[in-house]
């Protein structure tokens, strides 16, 4: 059976690769939109502590013989270290100003972290061997799927859905959206506000290294890696409604497919249909899909 | 006031005799601004870095140094720039370098959109250009000019050396993985017209944009062409990236990538693993004889990496256009331009290379296949050559060339100057 001259099956192979980028969008998305919904600043460093977070993944392996599953626990939480030093070092000195300082903060540090990997790595990229448990393909019938990709959706689905239940369910994301609506009211009730954000700062860049270290079997890892999606994750953020945890979750996984289909359809137009996408939600629902008005 | 006015007479008399002096000064030496300047315009921050990059200019370098750093008594100065893989950003540093800085010749010149871009700006300022990176054959065809020098190798040689081996080998169905620009779809092109005159067959194509990282729908589309051979035109990490990615969904048992434009640092990047019998056409390869072995050595120290082919053709054809100039006694873009094309070309890196009417550099190319893990027994031991592919058989032949400079059968023809009437000293002058 065709579907626009196109087989079934391809397109089915094609739906199953969206979920897998989808993933990637979604986690990434999902930190960037935590981070602004808690500090109100434009991350454009999201992309580069996902580079960051593959080449710890690749150096601890490489230097210090740690597996995969070790990389995978470890990179993301020295990535997230390094993420609450520099919002206590740099980033807090920002809140309350105009947001333009903070994304040319975050900004300058994308090209200090690129470029400092690119000097060190050059930019054709360090191969990064898919863990053995993970190796061999798995007949979906309409496709042979590589284990690690299936992973990767797993990986993904769960990490979104604990940060989801963490802070719509728990008390400690309750008082994190209490901080958000009302910050010195909360502060009033003995909450730490400022750590608190330190904290979701950490966990959102964490999220990042984490999507970066589950890409790097896949992509190379290269300084690159992360500029070229950092634009469409932001895309994915403003689709599904700034700062809105399930409007991330639901359109990363969206927009991967979208663009999968994209490619079988008309693959040049793969890397704009994203910005249609965004262009026709913001005229239609300027909030975004899952935002709620202001006022 | 006959006082005031013999001291005016002096003064300005004075004046135009020592402006007359300077002027028969840079007559007598032949050099327009006592320097001879090479100007590298590469990609300093962007996706061929590797390929080119830091360690082109660093060739660039090695050239000046090893030609004794001065020609015909003037020194040679290097500076280079970031065209960052935008051809309006190149066309307009090569436009202020030649306008402004007195650079005499452009050199490196990686991606074909660039390198296309300056090679129009290099014609109309009659500057010298040369790319050694960039593979469009538009460089000796419609942009062709009597400054622009197209030196290393070029999408025809690719379809020439790794395209027609391969179909003669039985390959015979193809579909292309292609980057969607200049330099994708020539190559597509040429190895499209390989292809089909072997009596073989291009059954599709995919098109992507520059730094794709995911290439896993790209190689679904090519599992299900059940064609023969992927081709892959890009390079770099684009390459690396659709490599990575038919390797691991796995394609078919009668499918197999042809990567069409492999460079030396690729395979670094690949590992062996992945990258073992891959073929390639390169015009260079660090361990091909005691000579490229020597250079390489020296390369490696300064740089830390070995040389690929560019970064050879870098330092070739910078001694080459530097001993144009020592020829021709003179910076003059046309004297050199007669010299280069006179001068035969005899190094580690071409043996009796030399540069046709069209800009187009012609020397042998070899074909050579990634050795497995276990074949490699020393560091950086990649490749084993298969064929080696000469200079006549490998670039296009003259009389199919379009370039405007040719009368149509090959031969050199008067050209249309692109201002007529203006003479090439005064638009030099300005």
């Amino acid at each position: 059976m065709d579907i626009l001259g196109i087989p079934i099956q391809a397109l089915m192979g094609q739906l199953m690769l969206g979920i897998v980028n989808g993933s990637f969008y979604a986690v990434l998305s999902l930190g960037l939109a935590i981070i602004f919904g808690v500090l109100k600043i434009v991350n454009f460093a999201h992309g580069a502590f996902f580079m960051v977070g593959a080449f710890t993944a690749f150096l601890l392996a490489q230097y210090m013989g740690a597996n995969y599953w070790m990389t995978l626990l470890l990179a993301p939480l020295l990535v997230a270290l390094f993420g609450m030093a520099f919002e206590f070092l740099f980033l807090r000195r920002l809140y309350g100003l105009d947001p333009i300082y903070g994304l040319l903060l975050t900004f300058s540090l994308v090209l200090v972290l690129e470029g400092g990997f690119r000097v060190a790595f050059g930019s054709s990229g360090q191969p990064f061997a898919t863990p053995e448990l993970l190796r061999g393909t798995i007949n979906l019938g309409f496709m042979i799927l590589p284990l690690y990709r299936g992973f990767v959706i797993v990986a993904a689905l769960v990490l979104c859905l604990a940060t989801w239940y963490v802070i719509e369910r728990t008390s400690l994301g309750a008082n994190l959206r209490a901080a958000t609506e009302r910050s010195e009211l909360t502060q009033a009730f003995g909450v730490n506000v400022p750590r608190l954000i330190t904290l979701t700062y950490g966990v959102g860049v964490g999220l990042a290294a984490f999507a970066g270290v589950l890409a790097a079997p896949i992509f190379h890892v290269n300084p690159a890696m992360g500029s070229s999606l950092v634009i469409i994750i932001f895309a994915v953020v403003v689709i599904g409604g700034l700062g809105s945890i399930m409007g991330a979750i639901v359109t990363g996984l969206g927009l991967g497919v979208v663009e999968g289909f994209t490619r079988v359809f008309y693959s040049e137009f793969s890397s704009t249909i994203v910005f249609l996408v965004m262009v026709l939600v913001l005229l239609l629902r300027p909030a975004g899909l899952f935002g709620r008005e202001e006022g | 006031m006959p006082a005031k006015n013999s001291l005016k007479t002096l003064v300005v008399s004075s004046a135009v005799l020592s402006l007359g002096g300077l002027s028969s000064a840079m007559a007598s030496n032949g050099f327009s601004d006592d320097v001879v300047r090479i100007g590298v315009l590469t990609d300093m921050s962007g996706i061929y870095t590797d390929l080119s990059g830091e360690a082109a200019v660093e060739a660039v370098r090695m050239a000046v140094e090893d030609f004794g750093g001065e020609v015909g008594g003037v020194p040679i100065e290097v500076i280079h720039g970031d065209h960052r893989n935008r051809a309006d950003t190149g066309a307009s540093r090569a436009r202020e370098w030649y306008d402004n800085d007195g650079v005499d010749m452009i050199n490196d010149l990686s991606n074909s959109g660039v390198a296309l871009a300056v090679a129009a700006v290099a014609d109309e300022r009659q500057r010298h250009a040369i790319s050694n990176s960039a593979s469009n054959i538009g460089l000796t065809n419609d942009y062709c000019s009597p400054y622009v020098t197209h030196y290393t190798y070029d999408a025809y040689s690719l379809a020439q050396g790794t395209g027609k081996t391969i179909v003669e080998d039985g390959g015979d169905t193809w579909f292309f993985l292609t980057v969607d620009f200049a330099f994708g779809i020539g190559l597509e092109e040429q190895v499209s017209e390989v292809v089909r005159e072997a009596g073989g067959q291009v059954v599709g194509a995919a098109r992507h944009p520059l730094d794709t990282t995911d290439f896993s729908s790209y190689a679904l589309q090519a599992q299900a062409s059940g064609a023969e051979i992927i081709g892959i035109a890009s390079t770099g990490a684009d390459a690396i990236n659709a490599i990575n990615a038919l390797a691991e969904f796995g394609v078919s048992p009668d499918q197999r990538p042809a990567a069409l434009l492999l460079w030396y640092d690729d395979i670094v990047s690949l590992g062996l693993d992945t990258a073992q019998g891959l073929m390639l056409t390169n015009a260079f390869y660090w361990d091909a004889n005691d000579e490229t072995r020597e250079f390489s050595q020296r390369f490696y120290e300064r740089t830390g990496r070995m040389p690929n082919m560019a970064h050879a053709g870098n330092y070739s054809s910078t001694m080459h256009y530097l001993n144009a100039v020592e020829a021709a006694g003179s910076d003059d873009p046309d004297a050199v331009s007669e010299k280069m094309r006179e001068l035969e070309i005899n190094d580690f890196f071409a043996s009796g290379g030399y540069i046709r009417p069209n800009g187009r550099m012609v020397h042998d190319q070899y074909l050579w296949e990634v050795k497995s893990p276990d074949e490699s027994e020393y560091d950086y031991d990649f490749l084993r050559l298969v064929n080696t592919i000469p200079g006549e058989e490998a670039f296009q032949p003259l009389e199919k060339s379009t370039c405007h400079l040719l009368n149509g059968n090959g031969c050199p023809a008067i050209r249309a100057r692109p201002w007529p009437g203006t003479s090439l000293h005064s638009s030099l002058a300005l």
